[in-house]
């Protein structure tokens, strides 16, 4: 399954329910303030980092540089464009969106 | 505007405590933030929680096709609003320091940002 | 929202002139929205249009009068730097008519 999470995960809880609920060798794409969760240095991150040991973790490089947070990427994320978006999303059978 | 009322200066703070571009909440403040402006008041501006992205460095919006509207804040100055507030811990905890900011800023602790919201006539939150 | 054809090639503006695409402004653009305006361009106008353009790319917003005239008296001197000299220029106000022929939007807070 392709979990999308697109909510700040110091503003809402979306991205909290996604690591808890997100099966083993699911992928989890994060877009627009959702991104911030891949950032170094937040809590998020640290949950994100542990989260990888099981989950493909990508993030929508657009989001993150309209951000101001392309240099600040957590190790081990993959960046993708909309069509990389385009194609996790054909790849996978269900989509599950955290809005 | 009755004769009594006018000139009177109040204490405005405009309490932002949004990221940018995923919702529309940062630019809307901005925009009060400018018209504000005409009014002469003693207006202050409060980067708290995720407000403090609003105001980071390197933002390039081309690829989300949204404006880019971070060197606005840069703006201000020349509009005379040069109280801008940051809280210290909000910026840590993203892992952010002052140097990561494109404007100049006074960075308070949580308790001084309290008290300084406890001074203002009006916060209009955002 | 309608469209002006400028030396062969159709712009996009708003129900008030305004250019609805920053991009398209050049100098033949400006020259008509000048001649729409009824304001015979000088340098004194084009310094003015310019320094507006500066402004934007700067800061991206068009700026209210107030802090027009504080930025352009910084820059220019004070003897250009003042509501009467820009309104010389530009009698029905600098920020409608200055900013629209510098291909701006109308400037925040401007009624």
């Amino acid at each position: 399954m392709l979990h999308i999470v697109n909510k700040s995960p110091s503003e809402r809880n979306a991205f909290d329910s996604c690591l808890r609920l997100a099966t083993k060798g699911s992928a989890v794409l994060l877009i627009e303030d959702a991104v911030y969760a891949a950032t170094k240095g937040t809590a998020a991150a640290a949950q994100l980092q542990a989260a990888m040991a099981d989950l493909k973790v990508y993030v929508l490089a657009p989001d993150m540089e309209a951000r101001g947070m392309a240099g600040r990427v957590l190790e081990g994320v993959n960046l993708v464009d909309y069509g990389g978006f385009v194609d996790l999303a054909a790849e996978h059978n269900t989509c599950q969106s955290w809005l | 505007m009755d004769e009594a009322s006018e000139g009177v200066v109040k204490k405005f703070m405009f309490l932002n405590r949004k990221a940018p571009y995923g919702t529309i909440y940062a630019l809307e403040s901005l925009e009060v933030v400018l018209i504000s402006a005409a009014f002469d008041q003693d207006v202050s501006l409060a980067f708290v929680d995720d407000g403090v992205y609003q105001i980071v460095k390197g933002q390039h919006t081309k690829g989300i096709d949204q404006k880019n509207f971070s060197p606005t804040y840069r703006a201000l100055e020349g509009y005379d609003i040069e109280k801008l507030y940051v809280e210290k811990e909000g910026l840590e905890a993203r892992g952010l320091t002052e140097d990561d900011l494109l404007v100049d800023v006074t960075v308070l602790s949580a308790a001084e940002m309290a008290n300084l919201m406890a001074e203002q006539d009006v916060v209009i939150s955002f | 929202m309608a469209t002006v054809n400028i030396a062969g090639k159709d712009i996009e503006v708003d129900e008030e002139g305004y250019l609805i695409n920053l991009g398209d402004w050049n100098e033949d653009v400006a020259a008509y929205l000048a001649q729409e305006e009824k304001v015979e361009m000088t340098e004194n106008h084009w310094e003015v249009v310019n320094f507006l353009r500066e402004y934007y790319s700067e800061y991206q917003i068009a700026p209210a009068i107030r802090v027009l005239t504080k930025a352009i008296a910084k820059k220019l001197g004070a003897d250009k730097g003042n509501n009467k000299y820009l309104y010389e220029l530009f009698p029905y106000g600098p920020a409608k008519q200055a900013c629209k022929i510098a291909g701006l939007p109308k400037p925040t807070g401007c009624i």
